[in-house]
């Protein structure tokens, strides 16, 4: 049987009504109030961050089942969420981003299933994921079924967590149970003044704990990158947000089965550096930015730095070398002296999951104290935290190159992606001390004889120095591979990365690891 | 002629010397304090010698380490540069005890030199012009416009006990002498308790203009035109010129002959300035003078072709001046800014701290540059905060000025603050290049301080072009990442839209291959020719025949673009992106007129108010201390203070929030 010209023509009218119908989202008034408060729609974001016209849609036509409380006289294709894949500088990625127009981009058992679809394919065929968040919730007249619809998207977020990149953006509202998906994704980026994540909002918190709070200042975009963490990135609006997600994308592996991207890069890999000389001052307690050692080094000098408001005593995010993308690790010796402490040590080691997960090379600059001491530290579980980064440094396989630049002191030198923790290339720079603290400290315990004569103590000390105050005696025990000179800092790791493009490690059989969480 | 010398000095002047005496084959001796162990100076030198930690009294000024360090290393001579022990007696007195020379003039002639009225005595005697003016005691008004109807209108009535600015007045005639002579003894009294008033000749737009002098032991005198240095702030010389714009061959001929009577008075040796200041109607009258090489005298270099180091050396070793006067010949026009590590829009508090990025302009026809740091350098708070002297070098005034311009564009500094952009912007001033100029310059043409270069519409042109190629250029390497879609992979359009501020520009950009690139905006259609790589901080270019040098700093999304002084920010989107970003709200800046700001990073010591405190304007609100240096912050206007941001002990950023007032 056919279809006469005539039904066809009819089925064509249809579906473009509908897809009108589908693209038109909550109507011009919704779109509007949208755009009055600083936010894009959710196809137009999608248009930013994806390439013009690569963005296949999916399930335009997927409309909810609810029955209950007038909703069955309420429905718009497409149900509050766009899906589908697109490329970013022709690499295929997978999408939903969520319409704050239609029914306030609530979640309803249909459209978590159109998340859920994207989400399989993206596994199946080895493509990242990003989330658009911007939805007010449950769709709280569907009930139960709303809840198992976050579940369905929690689950599958596991089951890719470390198979696929995934991005969450944070784009408007993000709260109660809806947080947790985001939660458990790679990376979340938000937006300045539009966006805001929180369990409980601001009412609830009034009620219960008499707390004056405003959502912003409750889980705005700066509350999450400087005070919790939660949060990866702020940026200033969606379009830089779009813009700079395109970036940071191009950084990523499409799965972990595949190596990370390599992009033509004009700069030299022997490269020298000499004002990389000059870096380290010569006084011990005199700070000095890592940023510059990290910016001389890597490609271009373009390092795309992740959580930089957040514990900033320790230094993370992506760069290249030769075009390669590696995971940057690196001590501030500018705030805190360098330490480590809970939040450093939870936000370094949770990008280093991230890089081993990626097969993204570990490039680590040591120029750490040792612990923060203090009973804030001790209380709040510092030996489990600090115990997350040692963790992840010993578990990763991927390729792990490492500089001390200054001090390497006690536990926390062990920490830092040392020799002993299979590191693969640890380099040390003339200015290098590696021992168990400092002189000071140490002369105080080894002669404690001499505890009351500052003088005596005052040459110990020096003694100390004298002895572990440079990074000989770690060389001749074979710790460090070698002693380089800072400015060749750039063409000696760009070598090393080289050595170990096909670095294979084998590790026992298990279920999976129990890290300290 | 000597085999070594010690350059008893630092920084850019003591590499200046080590460069002559390389060319003339004389080994040099650098010295250098605790802070200098790594400075370019150091390295420059044959032989370096330690004297002392980083405070210049205990090191640099040490006159008996200096000459022992002579002795310990055979120098037979030493070049002083200038401050330091370059005009001191004793230190002259010192090396000619040890047998030692000093590259300079005699003692002597230092400390006759060095005495404000004994210099001025001499220089009377000596046929040099004064400034006209009445020491002694005046009775009564009439008395005082009989004296200055002597001096001739204007005058200026000054306060024998005064001080700044009390008891001081203008008169330009004999009513205003009468008035004038009255309101400042009564100023004088009440402010000094001492009524005696003098009256000197005021200059009312006051050039400074000075002559180099060179002299040999031989009793050969010469002059070597005049330099300009009338850009000062607070007495500081920013930036100088050779010759004058206001000078002609005349008074040339009358000042040259007048400074050089001068050095033949006072037996002076080796190269000195003669300064004077010069009135609107050319009259000039003798200040002071330097009796050492000056700061600036490389534009005198430039226009004579002598290198004024080598015939200090020379006429120190007893050579005769290889010239006479007549040979003295002027060629073109030489511009010398001082770049300073300074913060010109926080009223040039001096910056300090690590050249993280430092990158000079080349050294091509017409441009030279004096200094003594590279990459890394430490600008440390010991020492005078001069990074270095960028100068530069036309047949004219005009061509002179294009190439600093075009040099500043090109010198690119990270890490600390400097004062390029106030140098850019004078250098952009219809005044500076029309030549009129005056102690008052920067007075008269920032009377608020300066607040950033604006961009002039050419700038905004050229911004445009090179913002449109390097998003565009950056969009197509992108577009080469490996892991595409195979047959769906990346393309680059050439249509986008430049975002100046709230100015949005449509561009068309094709790459013609081989950094030749055509860029059509509504203004018209330019050929870019770049040689730009990823990644380099400065974009030098040929638009339309142009050469233009634009430095690219990549901020998040934007690239902020410096030319001409200015730093702009530009974003870069495809038409449809840009319609949507033209929908995105505009952020104003947080108000932090009701905020007290730290100044500077560093360490909040003591905090003056709480929460609540009515304060006055002028009151000391904060101290901070930076790099052991106590500033105190006071508060501008009458408040109260509304909340405390930071308590004393806090480790402050630049910018952060002290306090907020109501």
């Amino acid at each position: 049987m056919t279809v006469s010209g005539e039904d066809m023509q009819e089925i064509i009218r249809q579906l473009d009504e509908k897809r009108a119908r589908a693209r038109e989202g909550g109507g011009q008034a919704r779109v509007e109030r949208q755009h009055a408060k600083g936010k894009l729609t959710a196809r137009e974001r999608l248009l930013l961050l994806l390439d013009e016209d690569s963005f296949e849609e999916w399930d335009m036509f997927v409309e909810h089942r609810c029955h209950d409380f007038g909703m069955d006289q309420q429905r718009i294709p497409g149900d509050g969420v766009v899906t589908g894949h697109g490329t970013i500088n022709g690499r295929l990625v997978f999408v939903f981003s969520q319409d704050f127009t239609v029914f306030g981009g609530a979640l309803s058992d249909a459209h978590a299933d159109k998340i859920a679809k994207v989400m399989d394919k993206a596994l199946e065929v080895g493509a990242p994921v990003i989330g658009l968040n911007d939805s007010g919730g449950a769709r709280i007249q569907e009930g139960v079924d709303s809840l198992s619809g976050y579940a369905k998207v929690f689950e599958r977020n596991v089951d890719a967590s470390g198979v696929i990149p995934q991005i969450s953006m944070i784009m408007g509202p993000c709260a109660g149970g809806a947080v947790y998906s985001p939660a458990m994704t790679d990376f979340i980026f938000m937006v300045k003044d539009s966006s805001y994540m929180f369990v409980t909002g601001p009412e609830v918190v009034k009620t219960v704990t008499h707390e004056e709070v405003t959502a912003e200042q409750l889980g705005g975009a700066i509350s999450h990158t400087s005070r919790s963490g939660v949060a990866d990135l702020a940026f200033d609006n969606d379009v830089e947000a779009l813009q700079l997600t395109r970036r940071f994308f191009d950084f990523l592996p499409s799965s972990n089965m595949q190596d990370p991207p390599v992009r033509p890069t004009p700069d030299d890999p022997n490269r020298q550096e000499p004002s990389l000389d000059t870096l380290v001052p010569a006084s011990p307690n005199k700070p000095y930015d890592m940023k510059e050692l990290i910016e001389k080094v890597v490609d271009e000098k373009d390092f795309f730095e992740i959580q930089p408001d957040y514990a900033k005593n320790i230094i993370i995010g992506l760069a290249r070398m030769e075009g390669r993308t590696v995971g940057v690790v690196a001590n501030q010796p500018m705030v805190l002296a360098g330490c480590l402490d809970i939040d450093s040590s939870r936000k370094a080691a949770r990008f280093v999951r991230f890089c081993d997960c990626f097969n993204i090379p570990i490039m680590t600059f040591v120029d750490v104290p040792g612990f923060l001491p203090g009973t804030t530290q001790e209380y709040g579980g510092i030996i489990k935290h600090g115990a997350k980064l040692l963790y992840a440094f010993t578990e990763a396989t991927v390729p792990k190159v490492t500089v001390i630049t200054r001090k390497a002191y006690g536990g926390a030198y062990d920490v830092m992606s040392s020799k002993h923790l299979r590191g693969d290339v640890n380099y040390a720079w003339p200015s290098a001390e590696i021992a168990v603290m400092g002189p000071k400290g140490a002369a105080e315990i080894i002669f404690r004889e001499d505890a009351k004569d500052p003088d005596k103590l005052e040459q110990r000390a020096e003694e100390y120095r004298t002895k572990f105050a440079n990074p000989f005696v770690a060389a001749s025990r074979g710790f460090l591979d070698d002693v380089i000179m800072p400015h060749g800092t750039r063409r000696r790791l760009c070598k090393a990365l080289a050595m170990l493009r096909n670095k294979q490690q084998q590790t026992p059989w298990k279920k999976h690891s129990n890290i300290p969480l | 002629m000597f085999d070594k010398i010690l350059i008893a000095n630092r920084g850019e002047i003591a590499c200046r010397v080590i460069r002559t005496c390389r060319r003339l084959g004389i080994a040099t001796v650098a010295v250098y304090s605790d802070a200098d162990v790594a400075a370019l100076h150091v390295e420059m030198a044959d032989e370096a010698v330690h004297v002392g930690p980083p405070q210049s009294a205990e090191s640099y000024l040490v006159i008996d380490r200096i000459v022992q360090a002579c002795k310990d290393t055979g120098a037979q001579a030493v070049h002083p540069g200038y401050g330091f022990l370059s005009e001191n007696t004793d230190f002259a007195q010192a090396l000619a005890d040890a047998g030692i020379a000093f590259i300079g003039p005699p003692a002597e002639a230092i400390a006759k030199m060095g005495d404000k009225i004994t210099s001025k005595g001499l220089a009377n005697q000596a046929g040099v012009n004064t400034v006209p003016g009445h020491m002694g005691l005046i009775e009564d008004p009439e008395e005082a416009v009989r004296i200055a109807e002597e001096i001739g209108y204007p005058v200026m009535i000054k306060a024998t006990a005064g001080g700044g600015g009390k008891g001081m007045r203008i008169a330009r005639d004999a009513q205003g002498m009468r008035d004038g002579f009255r309101a400042a003894r009564s100023e004088a009294k009440g402010s000094f308790g001492d009524d005696r008033v003098f009256i000197e000749k005021f200059i009312d737009q006051p050039r400074h203009i000075e002559i180099q002098v060179l002299a040999d032991t031989h009793g050969n005198v010469i002059h070597l035109g005049e330099r300009e240095c009338s850009i000062q702030r607070r007495h500081q010389k920013v930036i100088e010129e050779a010759p004058s714009a206001f000078m002609d061959p005349e008074t040339r001929e009358k000042m040259g002959e007048q400074a050089k009577a001068l050095a033949r008075a006072v037996g002076y040796v080796t190269a000195g300035t003669v300064e004077f200041i010069m009135d609107r109607d050319k009259s000039f009258f003798f200040l002071e003078m330097n009796t050492r090489l000056q700061v600036e005298h490389p534009v005198t270099e430039l226009v004579t072709g002598l290198d004024l180091v080598e015939q200090m050396i020379r006429v120190t070793a007893g050579e005769k001046l290889p010239i006479a006067q007549t040979d003295v010949g002027f060629n073109g026009w030489a511009i010398e800014t001082r770049v300073y590590a300074e913060d010109p829009l926080r009223g040039f508090l001096p910056s300090i701290g690590r050249l993280q990025y430092y990158d000079e302009p080349a050294e091509a026809a017409g441009v030279r540059i004096d200094t003594g740091v590279v990459e890394g350098s430490e600008i440390s708070m010991y020492y005078d905060p001069m990074i270095a002297k960028l100068c530069t070098h036309g047949s004219s005034r005009d061509q002179a000025i294009e190439r600093m311009q075009h040099a500043l564009d090109a010198y690119y500094i990270r890490g600390i603050n400097h004062n390029m952009a106030f140098l850019a912007d004078v250098m952009a001033k219809p005044r500076f290049q029309s030549g009129d100029l005056s102690t008052n310059f920067i007075d008269e043409e920032y009377p608020d301080g300066f607040h950033g270069a604006q961009p002039t519409e050419t700038v905004r042109q050229r911004v445009v072009i090179v913002a449109a190629i390097l998003q565009r250029a950056a969009a197509g390497r992108e577009a080469q990442i490996v892991g595409q879609m195979s047959g769906h992979g990346a393309e680059v359009g050439d249509d986008w839209e430049v975002f100046l501020d709230d100015e949005r520009v449509p561009v068309t950009v094709t790459h013609g291959g081989d950094g030749l690139w055509r860029v059509a905006t509504p203004a018209g259609e330019d050929e870019v020719q770049t040689g730009w790589r990823h990644g380099s901080p400065l974009f030098h270019a040929s638009i339309s025949g142009r050469p233009v040098t634009v430095q690219v700093d990549r901020v998040g999304a934007r690239w902020r673009l410096t030319h001409g002084g200015a730093s702009v920010e530009a974003r870069v989107l495809r038409p449809h992106a840009a319609q949507l970003a033209a929908l995105m709200p505009k952020k104003a800046p947080p108000d932090y007129s009701k905020f007290l700001l730290s100044p500077m990073p560093g360490l909040l010591v003591k905090l003056l108010v709480e929460e609540g405190t009515p304060v006055k304007a002028g009151e000391e609100l904060a101290v901070v201390e930076a790099m052991k240096m106590e500033n105190v912050l006071r508060a501008e206007r009458d408040g109260t203070v509304a909340k405390v941001h930071a308590e004393a002990g806090a480790n402050l950023a630049v910018d952060q929030a002290i306090l907020e007032f109501e």
